[in-house]
């Protein structure tokens, strides 16, 4: 017994000593060698782009994979990628693209024209059963074929007419369409690598492992240990290699925010995904502070069901939303990390400003809630809060809780749900009042105001007009000029915000710490970053003092 | 003791057997699905995924196949790593949560032995009260206190030890493995200052100090062996303990272990995941018991005797 004892104690000790002495950082070993050390939120659920649907996936699919057309990191407007350039007809239903001879798979392979026919084909598949096929719906049939109201590919409006030339023909103009480009489930994936393990419509094949991944992107993945990091490596065979300038990047799945924020602080992570809350103001104070914020394509709102009482009457939902201080709430709760939002498009959406119908307005509210039939509250039968379990939804929900009480004299409760009961409530349209996020996924208008055409699958709000139906779905795509799209969507955004089936509350912003040696990273409504133009410059280092 | 072994499998076999059963039909019957997110999931896609993994079959049928993959030891496929089995995401993680582990046993056990033998020797007395104190904050601490503590101490203030990661650095596993031991380090304090007052207060230990045999040598030599019974017993369920319990600590210092998998699953909806690990864990609770009665018995005589007597 003593003996083991004294063996097991050893053993411990000689452990605890060997891994002890204090080593170089990462930030320092990263910039000497041009690795990134990213943090990057979660542990991806897989690297398939037709697949995957969240923003930590995103960032390494987009590294390992490019589109055909790519969002200039400043502007968010289209330049080439896989296609070297393109043309859309007079009518704007045509596009051809011209694939860049020099675009080559990971393996050396040229890429070809018929490969996106393939992957178009996968991704639409109804067998496959991509989360983001609709991303794919403009063209023409496609969305019959993912419906399996037809069965043959080949009537979908995609052709390759040469090895090196793409023809995708429309249902209609689709002005956001090369943004669609550049989300990863229209990326195009190696047909020969998928079909080496499996069927073409296969979910979980281990194609996207180390070692079979072929890909097309400014990386290679180069190591997946799971829940501990991800290392992707410059790719010798892509086209524009002579740009990139970093080696590689390691991905960690920092999901634990106030972990990550202490792994900044000891140099472990050139870049964070975002950080606690209450960090920020210490970290604003600080001169050259690492900390970045800008606004984000994402909209925060309470989603109202328009046919329960007492908010199925417009001028109640008009109450509640002018007596809410949106100011104040960015300012106290949220530590101006927030900007109020009045609509639910975000603003400048490439150029496009919703309108602001109202401002706080407690007086106009209570006349409104009056008008309703529920002077100074009076009579108010009570109203439902329901919001998914998570600490900073609780107190926006506590302070508008409190606002409505003082402004109207209203009773409201609050309720917390664990996340994916409260997406079933949501989605069954069990609540009065639920909070809700809406996050872009390419950046036009059309993404946000698609949300409320009548019975759409995100609309779960009862509202329904025909005229904005048709806005949406006929005239705007038809229209001559951007000027002439934006009006349209604009006064379709009116029109639904006079009936007010949504509460907006804030535009969100993108928060993230950035070491001085990381340069290329520039904030942008996508909080896209493109890890291509990532360059690290050792000389600046970080002053926690 | 082989029928003993014997006898504590096959009872093992229906608790095990329930664990599943129960384990299936609940996580089941919890709101919402796997495939439920934030952005409606159109009909005919919910339709194809519920198709690739099964779900579309009836709920019994759902159930036999999963016993019949799980008889051949497949525990099926993750819903929300596609392209993952379950066997593999365990397979990853367990290795890394059982060196955690083992770190932190290891630490409990240098600390808790020494620190209650000692209060052991002179209880009632300072020597007493301060280790045991320190026991008691020990036990009441939370991981999730202990671990930014000493990572704002060791990490960021003296900057000796890295402050996340699983290998990556080296001494990363330091602050984890002590986070993680430090409650039951204190446990383990209590428990052997008991065992060992108890033994030091017997007749043969007189009778050692009678012979004039010095003091360290009746500790180390008799009191010890009887003493410790109590925390061998521990051990084991200590062990399986760590295992199920290490999701804090591995989220704090950013380890890839089996916690994580295992808290997540749950939100997740991941049903083959929730599965897998709750009967992986269930089993190794019931052989970490197994194997910690039969220390015992080992170490104990009288127990000893009694199995050899059959009268288990």
């Amino acid at each position: 017994m003593r003996v083991y004892r004294s063996l097991i104690i050893a053993a411990c000790l000689g452990v605890l000593l060997s891994a002890c002495g204090a080593g170089e950082s990462n930030v320092t070993t990263g910039n000497r060698t041009g690795f990134l050390h990213y943090g990057n939120g979660a542990e991806p659920q897989g690297l398939d782009p037709h697949v995957v649907t969240g923003v930590p996936e995103s960032h390494i699919v987009r590294a390992i994979f490019e589109g055909l057309a790519v969002k200039n990191p400043v502007t968010l407007e289209p330049e080439p990628g896989v296609a070297e350039r393109w043309e859309i007809s007079e009518d704007g239903t045509v596009y051809t693209f011209y694939i860049n001879p020099d675009a080559k798979w990971s393996n050396g392979e040229s890429m070809t024209a018929s490969d996106y026919v393939w992957s178009w084909n996968r991704a639409l598949h109804p067998d496959t059963g991509s989360l983001y096929a609709y991303m794919l719906y403009p063209i023409v049939n496609s969305e019959a074929y993912s419906k399996r109201e037809i069965t043959d590919f080949s009537e979908v409006g995609v052709k390759a007419l040469d090895d090196l030339t793409l023809q995708v023909t429309l249902n209609a103009p689709t002005p956001y369409f090369l943004q669609l480009m550049d989300h990863y489930s229209t990326f195009a994936v190696h047909p020969e690598t998928l079909l080496k393990h499996g069927k073409m419509t296969d979910r979980y094949t281990p194609w996207t492992r180390v070692g079979s991944m072929v890909s097309n992107g400014a990386f290679t993945l180069e190591e997946w240990s799971l829940n501990r990091r991800i290392i992707i490596e410059k790719s010798e065979h892509y086209w524009d290699k002579d740009n990139v300038s970093l080696n590689g990047v390691y991905f960690y799945p920092t999901e634990n925010v106030v972990s990550e924020e202490r792994m900044f602080r000891a140099e472990q992570l050139h870049y964070t995904q975002t950080l606690p809350l209450d960090k920020i103001p210490a970290y604003r104070e600080r001169e050259n502070s690492p900390y970045v914020q800008a606004p984000y394509l994402g909209t925060y709102y309470y989603l109202i069901n328009t046919d329960r009482p007492p908010v199925d009457d417009a001028r109640v939902r008009k109450a509640l939303s002018y007596a809410l201080d949106r100011e104040k709430l960015t300012k106290t709760v949220l530590q101006d990390t927030a900007i109020p939002a009045f609509a639910i498009t975000p603003p400048d959406t490439l150029g496009y400003n919703p309108p602001k119908l109202f401002d706080y307005d407690p007086e106009e509210a209570r006349r409104l809630l009056a008008e309703a039939g529920y002077p100074n509250g009076e009579g108010w039968p009570g109203l439902e809060i329901i919001y998914n379990t998570q600490e900073a939804h609780r107190k926006i929900a506590v302070a508008i809780q409190q606002m409505w009480k003082e402004a109207l004299n209203i009773d409201i409760t609050i309720s917390n749900q664990e996340w994916k009961v409260y997406l079933n409530s949501v989605s069954q349209r069990e609540f009065q009042v639920a909070r809700r996020g809406w996050i872009g996924d390419y950046v036009d208008a059309n993404n946000f105001l698609d949300l409320f055409l009548t019975d759409g699958g995100n609309n779960n709000t009862g509202y329904s007009d025909p005229v904005f139906d048709d806005i949406i779905l006929n005239r705007a795509p038809k229209a001559k000029s951007r000027k002439e799209r934006y009006q349209l969507f604009y006064d379709a955004e009116k029109m639904m915000l006079e009936e007010m089936p949504i509460i907006p509350i804030y535009t969100y912003t993108s928060k993230h710490l950035v070491h001085p040696s990381v340069e290329g990273i520039y904030p942008n409504l996508m909080d896209s970053l493109n890890l291509k133009y990532v360059k690290l410059d050792p000389e600046r280092s970080l002053n926690m003092e | 003791m082989g029928r003993f072994i014997f006898w504590r499998l096959i009872q093992a076999i229906p608790v095990i057997f329930a664990v599943i059963t129960v384990t299936f039909f609940l996580v089941r019957s919890a709101p919402g699905g796997p495939f439920d997110s934030e952005k409606a999931v159109l009909p005919e896609v919910k339709r194809a995924l519920e198709a690739q993994y099964k779900l579309d079959l009836p709920l019994h049928e759902q159930y036999f196949a999963y016993l019949g993959d799980l008889a051949n030891g497949d525990l099926g496929p993750s819903f929300k790593y596609p392209g993952r089995s379950v066997n593999e995401i365990l397979g990853s993680g367990l290795p890394v949560t059982a060196e955690l582990g083992f770190y932190a046993l290891c630490f409990a056990l240098m600390i808790g032995v020494f620190a209650g033998v000692f209060a052991a020797l002179k209880p009632n007395t300072k020597q007493d009260y301060i280790p045991m104190g320190m026991a008691m904050i020990g036990i009441c601490m939370p991981s999730f206190l202990l671990g930014p503590l000493l990572v704002l101490v060791f990490g960021i203030q003296l900057e000796w030890l890295p402050i996340a990661g699983w290998g990556d650095l080296p001494g990363d596993k330091i602050l984890p493995s002590i986070t993680l031991g430090s409650a039951y380090a204190a446990y383990i304090a209590r428990l052997s200052r008991a065992g060992m007052l108890e033994i030091l207060s017997q007749d043969y230990i007189r009778t050692a100090r009678a012979k004039g045999l010095p003091e360290w040598r009746v500790v180390t030599q008799h009191a010890l062996r009887g003493g410790l019974i109590p925390v061998i017993a521990f051990l084991g369920p200590a062990f399986a303990g760590l295992l199920a319990g290490s999701f804090v600590v591995e989220t704090i210092f950013q380890i890839p272990g089996l916690g994580r998998f295992y808290v997540q699953a749950a939100f997740n909806r991941d049903y083959t995941m929730i599965l897998g690990t709750t009967v992986f864990l269930s089993t190794l609770i019931v052989l970490f018991n197994l194997v910690s009665d039969v220390i015992a018995a080992w170490l104990n005589p009288r127990l000893r005797a009694q199995f050899s007597r059959g009268n288990s």
